[in-house]
């Protein structure tokens, strides 16, 4: 947090994610309070929609190359691209170069965006160097590691590492924290019964740390594994990783609202 | 092998119901997994391995015409004899003839996965000649009259009571009336039955783990010594083996098993390490009159110039089907071919044809442990995107799935409209909600509230509440 010059604030554009800007906007807030709060200058470029990752996934090449191409558009004047979610990132990162890797313009483009652009807790550490954050949670809360920003991008110490420093919350380790929920987009869809087995497997797995709070990166798992506790009857709290980092839990957590069923 | 792999998803939902398996496929976590990742962390150059291992198979696949010719030449130098066979149909041919020739009646086998890719046994059974699965796995489901589930441990989905019933049933006929409830008991009930076996055999058929080119040698892994009962009692071995099989030198054999038998089941190697080079010679002991080899195809050479050749590094150690969540739940016989898992959903369709597979490669959510375990880095999250993409392009997703990615694609095209539609949605969705966070049904969304409930939005999009904020804010 040392960054305080204006001439030296990063510009950051922050790509907000589909199910973040659909289904639980306070994490957008929480990732530019956290982006702000670490020195950085964080805009939110307007005609941003979807990363193509449901077309990338489904085998439509033709329209996932329109919106990457959307997003590179977007992004590519900012000094990073940051989102809240591993998957988007690493659709972004590692998937964009292999998609125009034999159209010239646009290789060098993706080739460029991706190399700046990050998941956010791993861009407050392992870019900015940030240590610590100012926020208060209380409880006992496990985290799950979603398997994109795991597997594609090695993040799995850094959100840790930040969660360490938010008082009054100790995060207790889950067995198999970093096997599937069962969400994989259109998956859980096209084969209920299977996804319905791996979250009901990850649930347990939850329910027996004994944690209050369940935090995670990424909203697809989370609106997963948050409907399947919810359904269980489960007083788990379902909180994605930035909103507590930011202090910004004042709201219920996914799943639950203002009003009893 | 008839493929029912278009059945997926029926034969997973049943398999989600059978208690029985699913109490064999609990122990599959505990077991090979835990077990290999101990193994690995055993060995602090695995990793570096990996990456050796890999650049050996793709040097000899880059080679892979020079290093067969040279394998077949060191066999025939050695007594033995070469056979291609492009198709199951003509391995399956080849097999038999052999076996006619050999004036065979009983055959026996050790494990092989091309075997069950050929569909050896019904072929010899139809010529009328005596099969005998000598693998305790591959015995029992020869019992049971089912397909393996499960590439190195083929009955992995039996349990201990099944094998107790299945034995009382099956070997009264062999002087063995009690029923053998104990592992030990149950191992040695099957060494008695199967010596007999053994010992009355004409030809013996195993697979192979490797393909020596140097000296043209058939290499087997095993942990019950079947192999060798099998490949040097009767008078007659055939291997039957893939192309994608040969590496190099023994050299190379020696590299790859450090991977092998720790990717498998977390031995560092295992128990028998067994090379075939070529028939008896007159100062051996024992050993067959006649060595074969019938080297298979099938689909597997077009693969090699094609944008799946990554998957000819395979060394069918089963890591990745150990590791997958969606294998763990279900179990291998749902996939309804020989290969099952991360591995048989690429291959299968590339063997059996895409069009009656697809089921397969969507049966993934991409998570990625399957590729983070391969001993030989296959990315097999990519190759099965892959497959998606030559659905899309010939047509083959069903008309629903299609219909709905169109439409999102059409609207995320166009951010203006994809902005009112949205906005729209999650208010009506916040409305439907009344406050209480969640939605237990909703209509067209009934694949998802069937198992859980659905989270509500705020009733305000991010990039609303945002664009608020900055005006009120007067920036």
């Amino acid at each position: 947090m040392s960054i305080t010059s204006p001439s030296t604030r990063p510009r950051v554009g922050l790509f907000v994610t589909c199910l973040v800007d659909l289904f639980r906007p306070n994490v957008g807030f929480a990732a530019v309070k956290l982006l702000q709060d670490a020195g950085c200058q964080v805009e939110v470029p307007p005609l941003q929609v979807c990363c193509g990752q449901p077309a990338y996934n489904s085998g439509d090449g033709a329209d996932t190359r329109v919106l990457a191409r959307r997003v590179i558009e977007a992004f590519e004047g900012y000094d990073y691209l940051v989102a809240p979610s591993g998957s988007c990132v690493g659709m972004i990162k590692e998937h964009y170069p292999r998609l125009f890797a034999t159209s010239a313009p646009w290789q060098g483009r993706a080739d460029a965006l991706s190399r700046k652009s990050f998941e956010l807790m791993s861009f407050l550490t392992d870019v900015l160097h940030v240590t610590g954050v100012s926020a208060r949670y209380a409880g006992t809360a496990t985290y799950h590691d979603s398997c994109s920003g795991l597997r594609e991008l090695g993040v799995r110490d850094q959100p840790r590492a930040l969660l360490a420093s938010v008082e009054g919350l100790s995060v207790t380790e889950m067995r198999d924290a970093n096997v599937c929920c069962g969400f994989g987009g259109s998956f859980c869809v096209k084969f209920p019964r299977i996804s319905q087995r791996m979250v009901s497997d990850k649930v347990r797995s939850i329910s027996d740390t004994g944690a209050a709070t369940l935090l995670g990166g990424d909203m697809g798992c989370l609106l997963n594994m948050a409907g399947r506790l919810k359904r269980a009857g489960s007083p788990v709290k379902v909180y994605h990783a930035a909103e507590v980092l930011a202090g910004l839990t004042q709201l219920p957590g996914i799943g639950d609202g203002t009003k009893a069923d | 092998m008839q493929s029912n792999a278009h059945d997926f998803k029926r034969r997973a939902d049943v398999a989600l119901e059978d208690m029985e398996l699913q109490k064999a496929l609990g122990l599959l976590k505990t077991g090979f997994t835990l077990k290999r990742a101990d193994a690995v962390a055993a060995l602090p150059e695995f990793q570096a391995l990996r990456g050796v291992g890999r650049e050996i198979k793709e040097h000899t696949l880059a080679h892979l015409d020079f290093y067969l010719e040279a394998f077949e030449r060191n066999v025939r130098a050695s007594g033995g004899h070469v056979h291609w066979a492009s198709s199951v149909e003509e391995a399956r041919a080849i097999v038999v003839q052999i076996c006619r020739d050999a004036g065979a009646k009983r055959v026996t086998k050790g494990k092989s996965m091309v075997g069950e890719e050929i569909g050896v046994n019904e072929a010899l059974e139809a010529a009328g000649v005596d099969v005998l699965e000598t693998d305790l796995g591959e015995y029992i489901i020869q019992l049971a009259n089912e397909p393996p589930s499960h590439i190195i441990a083929p009955a992995i989905h039996k349990t201990k009571a099944q094998i107790t019933e299945l034995f009382y049933k099956h070997h009264a006929k062999h002087g063995k009336t009690a029923r053998v409830t104990e592992v030990a008991a149950i191992v040695n009930e099957a060494r008695e039955v199967l010596r007999e076996g053994f010992l009355a055999a004409d030809v013996g058929i195993t697979g192979a783990n490797f393909l020596v080119a140097e000296n043209g040698a058939a290499v087997i892994v095993t942990n019950e010594g079947n192999g060798d009962l099998t490949n040097t009692l009767p008078r007659v071995h055939i291997v039957t083996a893939g192309i994608e099989k040969v590496v190099p030198t023994l050299e190379d054999v020696s590299t790859i098993l450090r991977l092998l038998a720790r990717s498998a089941t977390g031995q560092q190697m295992s128990v028998y390490t067994t090379f075939s080079s070529g028939p008896k010679r007159r100062e051996d002991l024992d050993g067959p009159d006649a060595f074969h080899v019938v080297l298979l195809d099938n689909g597997r050479s077009e693969m090699l110039g094609n944008e799946f050749h990554e998957m000819l590094r395979c060394i069918r150690c089963s890591a990745c089907m150990n590791h997958c969540p969606v294998y763990g739940a279900v179990g291998g016989h749902a996939y309804g071919w020989v290969y099952p898992g991360p591995m048989g959903a690429v291959l299968t369709p590339l063997m059996v044809g895409i069009e009656k597979t697809m089921p397969l490669p969507n049966a993934c959510t991409l998570n990625g442990r399957c590729q983070e375990v391969c001993p030989m880095q296959i990315p097999l999250p990519a190759m099965l995107r892959r497959l998606r993409e030559r659905e899309f392009d010939e047509g083959l997703m069903p008309w629903l799935p299609r219909a709905g990615l169109a439409a999102w694609a059409f609207l995320a095209r166009r951010p203006r409209l994809y902005r009112a539609v949205t906005g729209f949605g999650v208010k009506a969705l916040a409305w439907l909600a009344r406050g209480k966070g969640r939605l237990r049904h909703l209509p067209l969304a009934g694949a998802w509230t069937a198992a859980r409930d659905l989270p509500a939005p705020a009733g305000e999009t991010f990039q609303q509440a945002w664009q608020r904020r900055q005006r009120g804010s007067g920036s």
